[in-house]
């Protein structure tokens, strides 16, 4: 596998985000894949933020800590980052504003404001001048440039477009002129096709909750899920969704299960604060086993915890959260192509079972890129689980919401659309949705909500299992790990070691039996995840009675590399 | 055809005999019947407390919820369906205590629906705590020195510019009643804070004490779209008790400005995930 790494580094309010992005659009035109993630702190200007992108002959889902292109802003990247700048990479700095001394074999001196003004009379531009000189030195297509920053510059109109195409091309020149052309080995712009999408987790979420027909997001905003919102907000005028911004989370899950119990499909979408709001309105949704689907965007706690950074801290507070018994899945994709499709599942899910449905994700996911190949919609299955039909309703007084079955799964009939009358109480109930005090009633509706765990857990799929035979090793992970999880076992192949590795991207209902069978011949095991308390562990040790042998535990905020997974296993294996 | 039959309910009453709820569950099914509104196309949407129970005995989809979230659940299932006449119902707790957050935000999203306030200035389903509205210094076993300053819920309303807001008392059934049907046919949010005794809990604030209080202010000339008189009229507690149409405005609704609801309820749209391809296009 070969790849290339470039990161851009500044303060906030520079406009790391849209270099960065706009890099990573043009490069995933070209036939190759990318992944993408950036790091920026919890303020609007100032501090030090990085965009980092990785192009890449093979599919990849990890950062890499090796630079081949390095784009300051300003010193402190300089500072901070030149230790990751491989020996023959380059380090593309405006001397002006850095004031740095760097040997013309390590860096490229742009001056990116001067030639911002003269080429485009603006020198806010500067940013875009730093993207033409990354692709002059890669000899890039500049008309796919051309193509990025009209699209992304649209809304802003011509002048700006032209102006910023101006800008690209004084530094693409420049480059070209002054600089030591890197080539991108193997990654080549071979064809115009379009297969592949560039997008991030919390983006692919939006756009499989929209794809599922949720009809309702009710949300507060919070870091890392609020894009979410924000993007399914943004297409109210063209489709049939409600955004609501509400005043609380209480209110958001409330609204969302009150939207569920009238028959739509409807979200809610929050990190561990706002989830710990929720968590009342969780239970409510069980006890009145009213479908609803919570995205929980993992970030570090405990409380307001490190807001703009990533951990895996959650996994038992997602398994757990809510007061009393009652069913629920817990989904964890590991990349946006898995997220996609897990919140199409989520909502299914959540109707079949008439339950609450957690799709648990983390910072990093909801904020890294990735090309993937484009979503084919005619793959996305609706199933609304079982109704009853108007015709077999009869009177209005027959009907009974909480009906005992075998499977658990009482026929939903929705409010106003016939004439039963569906009643639901958070009190414990009798079938048809009344109150009740008697232990009889009590323990056949909590035994009949509990039976739809019966079904849920076939629906949950086994790990994901790459088994080397007669294995030395056997890496476990859930979520957001798995990239980098991967790729340290390839890397761990290559070298001749047998490495298997379990990653879990559906994790309630546990699926204990596959993950057993694996443990037999796992050689040692380790399990790798974003906290300090082995959460995942932990889980295998209760649900399985295996103890894992080692663990690679991560809880500074920063994503999993897989350098550091591999000099952490260097004294394991 | 409505008839009475069609809102009587066989589920046995949990309440104290002689309490102001059963005043209040009269109104509302009498309010109901005169509507000529049929069950199904009613949805309540209760909170805890003992006057949150009251959509059990009578008839309509019934979404009985958690305390003081009443308004979130009842919000998000008229968005799904707005074509269904929705009812809330808490108490004093439920709905200026645990859930106040969300009754402001109502009145200003001005969602399209009916909120009943049971207020008999006490818990009850708790036993006998003080609630917002217990008047000051009210001795209660969680406040052995006093209540705190009441919530005055009127004042409330008029700064969040609700749209309409009323004042109605469980021992005046057919003025209750009265007041019920111009909040539910009112477009947009409607409050209604009923005046209502606790035979077992509240020995300060009785029948008696309300009735020698209480009056209609239509009876005197009062114009509820003036808004400097109903801003007066909400200080008015004591001697004298206002009840009727404190207050009413045009106001747009909330559903209204939603794209989404232009065409029909959402419950009734189809799911059709082709419909997205267009936006894969943004990624590409």
């Amino acid at each position: 596998m070969t790849d290339f790494n470039i990161m851009v580094g500044g303060e906030a309010g520079q406009g790391v985000q849209s270099v960065g992005a706009i890099i990573a659009k043009t490069l995933a035109r070209g036939d190759c894949h990318i992944f993408a993630d950036q790091d920026y702190e919890s303020r609007v200007r100032g501090g030090h933020n990085f965009f980092r992108i990785r192009a890449s002959t093979r599919e990849t889902g990890a950062v890499s800590e090796e630079l081949d292109l390095l784009v300051a802003l300003n010193s402190e990247t300089i500072d901070i980052h030149k230790k990751e700048v491989k020996s023959d990479g380059l380090i593309i700095h405006d001397g002006e504003t850095t004031q740095a001394r760097i040997s013309k074999t390590k860096g490229l001196d742009v001056p990116l404001i001067k030639l911002a003004r003269d080429a485009a009379g603006n020198r806010l531009m500067a940013n875009t001048v730093s993207v033409g000189a990354i692709f002059g030195l890669l000899d890039y297509n500049f008309e796919i440039i051309e193509s990025i920053l009209t699209k992304e510059f649209t809304r802003q109109g011509q002048k700006i477009i032209d102006d910023n195409i101006k800008a690209a091309r004084a530094g693409y020149d420049h480059a070209r002129k002054n600089g030591r052309s890197k080539t991108l080995p193997e990654i080549r712009l071979t064809s115009r096709k379009r297969a592949k999408i560039l997008l991030n987790g919390n983006e692919a979420i939006s756009l499989g909750a929209l794809a599922a027909g949720c009809k309702l997001i009710a949300g507060y905003p919070m870091t890392p899920a609020s894009s979410i919102m924000e993007y399914i907000a943004g297409k109210e005028k063209e489709y049939d969704v409600a955004a609501v911004h509400v005043e609380d989370e209480i209110a958001a899950i409330n609204m969302a299960v009150g939207a569920g119990y009238a028959g739509i499909r409807s979200m809610v979408a929050t990190s561990g604060g706002g989830f710990s709001l929720m968590v009342e309105g969780l239970a409510l949704a069980g006890m009145t086993e009213t479908p609803v689907v919570i995205v929980l965007g993992q970030r570090p706690g405990p409380a307001t915890g490190l807001p703009t950074r990533t951990e895996q801290g959650e996994l038992w507070y997602a398994l757990h959260a809510g007061h009393g018994e009652f069913p629920r899945a817990v989904l964890s994709p590991s990349n946006a192509k898995e997220a996609f499709y897990a919140i199409v599942k989520a909502f299914n899910l959540a109707e079949k079972y008439q339950t609450p449905v957690i799709v648990l994700t983390d910072h990093h996911l909801a904020t890294s890129y990735a090309t993937v190949d484009r979503f084919d919609l005619r793959r996305v299955k609706i199933e609304r689980g079982d109704t009853v039909s108007p015709t077999k309703i009869g009177e209005a007084r027959s009907y009974r919401r909480h009906a005992v079955t075998d499977s658990g799964i009482s026929p939903r009939a929705l409010p106003g659309l016939t004439k039963a009358l569906v009643v639901t109480d958070s009190d414990e109930h009798d079938e048809a949705g009344h109150m009740i005090e008697d232990a009889a009633t009590r323990i056949e509706q909590d035994l009949k909500r509990l039976r739809k765990l019966n079904g849920l857990r076939k629906e949950i799929g086994p790990p994901v299992i790459k088994e080397a035979p007669k294995a030395d090793a056997t890496l476990i992970g859930w979520g957001s790990t798995g990239g980098a999880i991967e790729e340290a076992a390839a890397i761990f192949q290559k070298d001749g070691k047998a490495v298997s590795t379990i990653h879990f991207n559906e994790i309630w209902p546990f699926p204990a039996d596959e993950v057993k069978a694996v443990f037999e011949k796992s050689g040692k095991t380790v399990v790798i995840e974003s906290n300090a308390t082995a959460q995942l562990a932990g889980l295998i040790r209760r649900e399985t009675g295996k103890k894992v042998d080692h663990t690679i535990l991560k809880y500074d905020g920063r994503p999993f590399s897989p350098k550091y997974i591999i000099s952490h296993l260097k004294g394991v294996l | 055809m409505v008839v009475p039959k069609d809102y009587e309910s066989d589920v046995e009453i949990a309440w104290c005999p002689g309490c102001g709820n059963f005043g209040i569950l009269q109104a509302v099914k009498k309010a109901l019947v005169e509507m000529k509104l049929e069950p199904h196309r009613l949805l309540f949407v209760s909170g805890i407390g003992q006057g949150p129970k009251l959509p059990h005995y009578t008839r309509g989809n019934v979404f009985n919820g958690l305390h003081g979230r009443t308004i979130p659940a009842a919000t998000g299932a008229r968005l799904a369906n707005h074509e269904l006449t929705v009812i809330g119902i808490d108490g004093d707790g439920g709905a200026y205590g645990e859930g106040l957050n969300h009754l402001l935000a109502a009145m200003r999203r001005n969602i399209n629906m009916t909120y009943l306030v049971h207020n008999n200035q006490v818990y009850g389903l708790t036993k006998g705590q003080a609630s917002p509205t217990s008047d000051a210094g009210f001795i209660t076993k969680t406040t052995p020195l006093g209540a705190i300053l009441p919530v005055n819920p009127l004042a409330l309303a008029l700064a969040s510019d609700v749209s309409f807001l009323a004042r109605g008392f469980s021992g005046d059934v057919e003025h209750l009643a009265s007041l019920i049907k111009a909040g539910v046919k009112h477009r947009g949010f409607a409050l209604i804070d009923i005046l209502q005794p606790c035979v077992s809990f509240n020995r300060q604030n009785t029948f008696k004490w309300y009735r020698d209080r209480v009056y209609r202010v239509e009876d005197e000339g009062y114009d509820p779209t003036d808004k400097a008189a109903a801003t007066a009229k909400a200080q008015e507690w004591g001697d004298r008790i206002p009840t009727g149409i404190i207050y009413r405005q045009e106001r747009p609704v909330y559903e209204e400005q939603i794209p989404a609801l232009k065409k029909k309820p959402l419950v009734r749209q189809p799911i059709n995930p082709s419909q997205f391809e267009a936006l894969l296009d943004e990624f590409a």
